[in-house]
């Protein structure tokens, strides 16, 4: 499948209608999910209705990391096999993948401030996801810096790399870091089960997100394939 | 090996001549100089938050003398030597981040001694601050060499650096800071030394690749 759509002309043929089609797909799924997670999923015991921002929460956070993941990944089939497509895919994902992660840091406070009486706490998974969102910012400043697009793309793809190598051992010692410094007291460890009557709207949510995440992407690469060739054009008129 | 020893001694001399190591020198002291201005100076605030400060003045000082490391290279046309050479690219750039981390790295170390006794450490603490220190150096300078490769060819690529290097900085300051507030020194040491080591034997590879691109 991933070799059928290398080539650009045939990725065109796809993404236009597969991104029309994911996008309808993630209306419907957040249209189900929100409602759900939002109006018809019980309330926490203890959290009370607070536990509903978590719907908006989590998801995010599951994908912050997983565009990451995707981006390493087709950063390495970019540096590899010096395919644009790649590049493109890694570039266009990138700006998706920060405003997740920005709407976990955003949620995360809003859910903190009535639940631990904070609106920030330096936990071990608020800082870690702290540290992703500026490794997102410096990837995105590293490729409006470079001019020349084809060496933007090899060097913000070596810089992601480097941080998708970094990121477990920036997991750890944040890990190691927060146990040594976090009073237990604020962070209640219980409640880690969660209940099956919340798995359903969650799921749905993460469903709706990682849909949203393939529209916006396919767009966004349709989007840069558009510009390159406009100039081409552009140039092809200039010699001419 | 000799192309490594050259690379090493040119990058030595540049920077030691050059007054490389004066303008590092006096950032450190002058962050550290500020720390007391902006907590105010009682004793036992300083105690506790002084050292891990000094952390933070030692990895901007650093951060500072990133921007030129291979920008000169690239304008003055030695990186294309280094690329011509039969030594690998790898082995070079290793030798200029050892060059750095000598001239810049260890005066800041040792500058940390002063810096960690006036913002209140514990005396008997200083020296194990400055191996950490040193050891410290090496992970940022490790970690720096990716970030000054990919942005040799931007012009005033500073902020950029900054930017794009100070996540990676995360774990070498996490462990530092353990060492500096007295907290597991001896796991917060041992941790920081891989740090240092996986940084250096690391981030050469990335850098090289990233330099590769700057030359074509």
């Amino acid at each position: 499948m991933l070799s059928y759509l290398a080539n650009p002309q045939r990725f065109m043929g796809f993404s236009a209608w597969a991104a029309p089609l994911l996008a309808v797909l993630a209306l419907g799924l957040f249209a189900v999910g929100l409602p759900w997670a939002l109006l018809y999923s019980p309330a926490d015991y203890q959290q009370g209705e607070t536990v509903r921002i978590m719907y908006v929460h989590v998801p995010a956070a599951w994908w912050a990391l997983g565009v990451y993941a995707f981006m390493g990944g087709a950063s390495f089939v970019g540096l590899v096999w010096r395919h644009v497509l790649a590049d493109i895919a890694a570039r266009a994902a990138a700006p998706v993948g920060a405003v997740f992660a920005a709407v976990c840091l955003v949620t995360g406070s809003l859910w903190g401030a009535p639940t631990w009486g904070t609106w920030w706490e330096w936990d071990g998974r608020l800082t870690s996801m702290l540290v992703l969102f500026v490794i997102y910012l410096g990837y995105l400043a590293l490729w409006s810096a470079v001019e020349d697009e084809e060496k933007a793309a090899r060097l913000a793809a070596i810089l992601c790399l480097v941080g998708l190598i970094n990121l477990p051992i920036i997991k750890f010692s944040v890990d190691w870091w927060s146990t040594l410094h976090q009073p237990a007291s604020i962070m209640r460890s219980g409640g880690s089960s969660i209940d099956p009557s919340m798995m359903g709207p969650l799921f749905t949510m993460a469903g709706a997100y990682l849909a949203l995440f393939g529209a916006l992407t396919l767009s966004n690469m349709r989007a840069a394939i558009f510009r390159r060739r406009v100039e081409a054009a552009e140039l092809r008129g200039a010699g001419a | 090996m000799s192309a490594f020893l050259v690379t090493f001694r040119r990058d030595l001399a540049l920077m030691w001549g050059g007054g490389g190591v004066l303008a590092p020198l006096g950032f450190f002291l002058g962050a550290t100089m500020l720390v007391p201005l902006a907590m105010g100076p009682e004793r036992a605030l300083l105690q506790s938050a002084g050292p891990p400060l000094v952390w933070i003045a030692a990895a901007l000082a650093v951060l500072a003398t990133l921007e030129r490391l291979f920008q000169a290279d690239l304008e003055d046309g030695s990186l294309e030597q280094m690329l011509l050479s039969r030594a690998p690219l790898e082995v070079l750039v290793l030798a200029k981040g050892l060059a750095l981390w000598c001239v810049v790295g260890l005066p800041l170390a040792l500058a940390g001694a002063p810096a960690a006794i006036a913002l209140q450490a514990p005396v008997e603490r200083i020296g194990v601050i400055v191996v950490s220190l040193w050891l410290g150096m090496a992970a940022f300078i490790g970690v720096g060499l990716v970030g000054a490769a990919v942005t040799a060819g931007v012009k005033r690529g500073g902020v950029l650096i900054a930017l794009i290097v100070l996540p990676f900085f995360a774990p070498p300051i996490i462990f530092g800071s353990a060492v500096a507030a007295g907290e597991q020194v001896g796991p917060a040491l041992a941790i920081l030394t891989g740090c240092a080591l996986a940084a250096l034997a690391l981030g050469p590879i990335a850098a090289a690749a990233a330099l590769r691109l700057q030359a074509e």
